[in-house]
């Protein structure tokens, strides 16, 4: 068995091992959904309803009416997948990793700017580094 | 017979897509990107390849949850431009090569890796960014593309030593293809970057120097680089560069590097492009 709770070590970060894809298949499914323009058009013309029409629980539903992202992660989403929602707002990869920082898309982008997000502390917190 | 003749690796980021489809590609902020290609689109011009196998990770675009090949390659004639949720790019479909795509396939299979076979593949940002780097915005792509798919999203994506094996397979199939044909290997994705979480923006830049470095100095310590390392290091989406060491495989033991271009940020992303010329 592989052990990968040394992934569960680095901070805000979470990676996409079995466990969590098989808690996120439907909310990942839904969103793989949105790469066609019609469901697109259905899904904007009324949210609630088109995510009623998938198994996935009402926190995903509710993250995913929220465009909580980190919320979408802790439930199983993937990034890749989520992308499809935001795409489908017409917004970019930077505008959604910006919002799971909890600085203001301005910061974020100027943090990017600055040489990106600095790697020092940043890399285990069982040894805070 | 076919050859390997050079190793080219770059970043896929999708915002380079959207500049260059959306016209904003003389921007401040993206003429420094692009103008980071000039020398590499001029010698690929004098070197162009019959064929580039082009190894890239499709982001949920091709592949969902119901379907996750860890490697697996396009054998069909044409693949189309996949819908990402913002429609198609505005760019040529991909010509394939059929012919030397199935050799390579029945190559490394009975090398003992366990190919996925591709006939119908619409391919995302992930192969087509690249393409957009290299050779701009052409009626056709000057080039027959065969797309390489290496599953980097769900835990666990192969081992880099793996990855590099495959490259070695890859080269074995190709020198035993009996037309004479000039084959490039790509390898696409990375460098740094963390597109989720608290920790999204994470650019870790002497991480990717020295990963740059070693591939021409030192490829055999790559080889043995754990995930853990590509992540803690240089951000969960950075594991796509196990990707790069297909290119790195399947150049044999000795490269030289002929250019490299290193920029931050492009986007959320620490961009790295390198291009290799096999020596040995
Ligand atoms: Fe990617």
């Amino acid at each position: 068995m592989t052990d990968v709770s040394e992934f569960d070590d680095i901070p805000g970060t979470t990676l996409f091992t079995a466990q969590r894809s098989r808690k996120g298949y439907w909310l990942n499914q839904f969103c793989m959904s949105l790469m066609r323009a019609e469901n697109r058009e259905r899904f904007k013309a009324d949210e609630r309803a088109y995510l009623d029409e998938w198994p996935m629980t009402e926190a995903q539903k509710q993250a995913v009416l929220a465009r909580d992202y980190n919320a979408c992660i802790a439930e199983g989403g993937n990034i890749y997948f989520l992308a499809k929602i935001f795409a489908t707002d017409g917004k970019s990869y930077q505008y959604a990793a910006g919002t799971m920082t909890g600085m203001t898309q301005e910061e974020y982008a100027e943090m990017m700017l600055r040489g990106g997000r600095s790697i020092e502390g940043a890399r285990s917190i069982k040894e805070g580094r | 017979m076919a050859r390997i003749s050079a190793g080219v690796t770059s970043s896929h980021v999708p915002a380079i897509a959207a500049a260059w489809d959306q016209g904003r590609a003389d921007d401040d902020y993206w003429r420094p990107i692009f103008a980071g290609f000039e020398w590499s689109k001029r010698w690929i011009a004098e070197n162009m390849p019959d064929v580039v196998v082009l190894v890239y990770n499709d982001h949920a675009s091709a592949f969902s949850l119901e379907l996750i090949p860890t490697f697996a390659i396009g054998c069909a004639d044409r693949f189309e431009i996949a819908d990402e949720g913002y429609g198609p790019r505005p760019v040529p479909a991909v010509e394939g090569h059929a012919d030397l795509a199935w050799h390579i396939a029945q190559s490394t299979i009975l090398d003992e890796f366990d190919m996925t076979i591709i006939n119908r593949l619409d391919v995302d940002h992930g192969l087509t960014v690249p393409l957009t780097l290299m050779f701009g915005q052409p009626e056709a792509w000057p080039t027959r593309i065969i797309p390489i798919a290496v599953n980097v999203v769900q835990y666990p994506p192969p081992t880099g030593n793996r990855c590099f094996l495959l490259g070695q397979a890859i080269r074995r199939a190709v020198e035993s293809y009996p037309e004479d044909l000039n084959v490039h290997v790509w390898g696409t994705g990375g460098m740094s970057h963390q597109l989720q979480g608290p920790r999204a923006g994470l650019i870790n830049r002497e991480f990717d120097t020295a990963f740059l470095d070693r591939l021409t100095t030192d490829p055999e310590a790559l080889r043995k680089m754990p995930h853990i390392e590509y992540v803690r290091e240089a951000g969960s989406e950075a594991i796509e560069l196990v990707m790069w060491l297909v290119m790195r495989g399947a150049l044999g033991d000795h490269a030289k590097e002929l250019y490299r271009f290193y920029h931050v940020p492009t986007s959320n992303t620490a961009l790295g492009h390198i291009v290799l010329e096999p020596t040995s």
